[in-house]
């Protein structure tokens, strides 16, 4: 017979489940399970400095890895300060695992101090919660909950564990079993075969890969099929990395802020072959003007996906590694040398300027110069803004979760922590965090916890002086009237880093920004580069939000004009 | 499911463009908050809804009346997705189980 409390089966099962590091923040209701925590020898506990922080922590692990990471929050603001990682994770399909203190189960719904309806609070941005009642429930919850988050579409989970069951006892016979996953396969031979003949008959198709690629070997097989039948492929933000940037056959992001050619090739294709994406309205612009003369083939894991937004001529709901895996021995090798020829010509009349490219002061020229210094196993993450596009444009990405950006919810915040998590998973590995100087301060406090944790997190803050995305929209949109988007007051975030104990540059003060650069991806550890940027670099092309994708602002390649 | 349009020939409830969701589901106390909260997230009309636990009380069912049958497929997938969700079985307007209840359900 097994005998312990509730916070301590809580931290067994863990244990057992192969979790090695949570991230959190302790606080009077899950007191219990710190406790617990504290006598374990194989997980080791990250002390975040805000919850949001723990949260994000946890997502970079994930991200980086695709396996479920573990936060930790109390009652009241801690569940509160952790929601927003939550619904980020939710939009975005990662599997993490937040346990929440809650107060006792006597004092639920009497406002007790630090309560507050965690669990109801949940219900929409997570994939699934759980209020735990009893010890014994955990040896039911936990598993599952693992299995839930990381089964057919992944996504966060919740558990709320009011403090008398951490404290309860509790006996048992036997450990719980890891639950196996089901696998989703709701298609058929003929189905396969359907597709494979659109494919094969369509004279124009492009293959459009989704943050769906980034599980199992998915990737792989997308490649394998674009490179028989000469697919070209595009990429939604979170697919970035799925076909390397510098393959032939990349076409590179779609959407808001995508290649001009990008966009009006979309506009030509006869056949969308969708693979793990759900036709955000970032990706498509107004949907009704969507590939208006594209048949579509839509493979996703989820069904809610399929005609959600857009009407599938055929649907193949499942896994979309095995899906691509098997459309490929019935996709016939071809050529496509007159859409090939198309791409290219579209490719040079409308090819993307890369201003300032050889100027590491530029924002194109600063991501370059990090990407020759990094190595193939360097991991991106990003914050929100212009930054973040203008990365997500340039960088050259070779695998898919090299890139960490927060893509459905778009949280400024989320770069720090996420890159402080990724570090955690892959502490062999460099992480580059592109930040802005509006997102950095959202989670600056985490500078704390990358210095505590030694983490190899490379922290570049592209300083505009400006909420730089939302300033442009201003610019384009709303007549140039600058409002709430030009910081009067301008952070030192030099000295701020070295305040909180980390090694920082300056590269707007360096003679010879190439070594300066050098010696910040070189040095092992922790270290912030503050890199002005002009308020008025912009990013280009872009969407007006709302409009079709082919209309397009700014971007034009004037040499060809 | 089989249409009861014979018996009930002409009720209210039957209006054009009405169903009937019936769902059987995990019996705890947030099951409801769960489904509620999908109709009113994702905008899902919702005209009524009955719950009641079944059998030992491990399971509960839940009777739902929409409005369109537009988002239908969605609804059902989406209802589908949620964990708790054992079944979702789709009838036509004509069932009668709203039909039943409508002395209920008089005034203005
Ligand atoms: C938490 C949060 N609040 C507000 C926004 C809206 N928003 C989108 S981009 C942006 C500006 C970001 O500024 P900065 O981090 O400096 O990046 P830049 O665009 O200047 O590169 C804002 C305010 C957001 N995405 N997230
Ligand atoms: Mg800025």
């Amino acid at each position: 017979m097994n005998k312990m409390n509730g916070a301590q089966l809580t931290i067994k099962l863990l244990e057992r489940f192969g979790v090695g590091i949570i991230a959190g923040i302790p606080g009077g209701s899950n007191l219990p399970l710190y406790d617990a925590l504290s006598h374990s020898t194989t997980i080791r506990h990250v002390l975040a400095r805000h919850e949001q922080g723990a949260g994000f922590i946890a997502q970079g692990m994930a991200r980086s890895s695709g396996r479920p990471a573990v936060c930790f929050a109390t009652s009241g603001p801690g569940a509160t300060n952790v929601m927003t990682a939550l619904a980020d994770a939710k939009l975005d399909s990662i599997p993490i695992i937040c346990i929440t203190g809650q107060v006792p189960q006597s004092l639920i719904g009497t406002d007790a101090f630090q309560e507050i309806d965690t669990y109801g609070m949940s219900i929409p941005i997570t994939k699934h919660n759980f209020l735990v009642r009893s010890a014994r429930e955990l040896l039911e919850v936990i598993p599952a909950a693992f299995r839930i988050a990381s089964e057919g579409r992944p996504g966060p989970v919740l558990i709320d564990i009011p403090k008398d069951v951490q404290l309860e006892m509790v006996e048992f016979a036997d450990w719980p079993a890891m639950p196996q996953r089901e696998c989703v396969k709701q298609y058929r031979k003929q189905d396969i075969e359907q597709a494979a003949a659109m494919i094969n008959a369509a004279e124009r198709p492009i293959l459009f890969l989704g943050g769906g690629i980034r599980h199992g070997n998915a990737h792989d097989a997308a490649i394998r099929l674009a490179e028989k039948n000469n697919l070209p492929t595009t990429m939604t933000l979170l697919g970035l990395g799925s076909m390397p940037t510098e393959h032939p056959l990349a076409l590179g992001m779609l959407g808001m802020h995508a290649a001009r050619y990008t966009n009006l090739a979309m506009e030509e294709c006869d056949l969308l072959l969708v693979a793990g994406a759900r036709f955000d309205d970032r990706a498509t612009g107004k949907i009704a003007e969507f590939c208006p003369g594209a048949k579509i083939i839509h493979i996703d894991i989820d069904p809610g996906e399929i005609n959600k937004l857009r009407t599938a001529h055929l649907q193949l709901v499942g896994d979309a590694g095995s899906v691509l895996a098997e459309l490929l021995p019935q996709v016939e090798s071809k050529s496509r040398q007159d859409w090939l020829n198309r791409m290219a010509f579209l490719k040079k009349e409308n090819s993307f300027i890369i201003e300032g490219a050889d100027d590491p002061r530029m924002p194109y020229g600063l991501i370059r110069q990090i990407a020759a210094l990094a190595d193939h196993e360097t991991l991106i993450a990003t914050d929100v803004g212009k930054h973040q596009m203008w990365v997500a444009q340039t960088y050259p990405f070779c695998r898919p979760r090299q890139l960490l950006t927060s893509g459905g919810l778009g949280t400024m915040g989320f770069g720090l922590p996420a890159a402080i998590g990724a570090s955690l998973a892959h502490p062999q590995r460099t992480v580059v965090c592109f930040s802005g100087d509006g997102s950095i301060l959202m989670n600056i406090q985490e500078l704390a916890t990358a210095v505590e944790q030694r983490a190899n997190v490379k922290i570049f803050v592209l300083d505009n002086t400006s909420l730089g995305l939302v300033r442009q929209q201003q610019n384009l949109f709303f007549g140039k009237q600058y409002f709430a988007s030009e910081y009067q007051h301008h952070v030192d975030f030099v000295t701020i880093a070295r305040g909180f104990g980390m090694q920082a540059f300056a590269l707007g003060a360096s003679d010879d920004p190439v070594a300066t650069l050098t010696e910040a991806m070189q040095t092992r550890g922790p270290c912030l580069v503050h890199v002005p940027i002009g308020r008025n670099e912009e990013v280009y092309p872009m969407v007006p939000p709302g409009a079709a994708n082919k209309e397009m602002i700014g971007g034009e390649n004037h040499a060809n004009a | 499911m089989q249409t009861l349009k014979e018996s009930y020939p002409c009720q209210p409830s039957a209006a054009a463009g009405q169903k009937v969701l019936e769902l059987t589901v995990n019996n705890h106390p947030g099951v409801m908050s769960h489904i509620c909260g999908l109709f009113s997230r994702r905008a899902f009309n919702m005209e009524g809804i009955l719950c009641m636990p079944i059998g030992d009380g491990k399971l509960s069912r839940i009777w739902i009346q929409i409005a369109g049958t537009s988002q239908l497929d969605q609804i059902v997938k989406q209802l589908e997705k949620l964990e708790d969700v054992r079944t979702v079985v789709s009838h036509p307007a004509e069932h009668e189980v709203f039909a039943k209840l409508e002395e209920y359900f008089q005034g203005s």
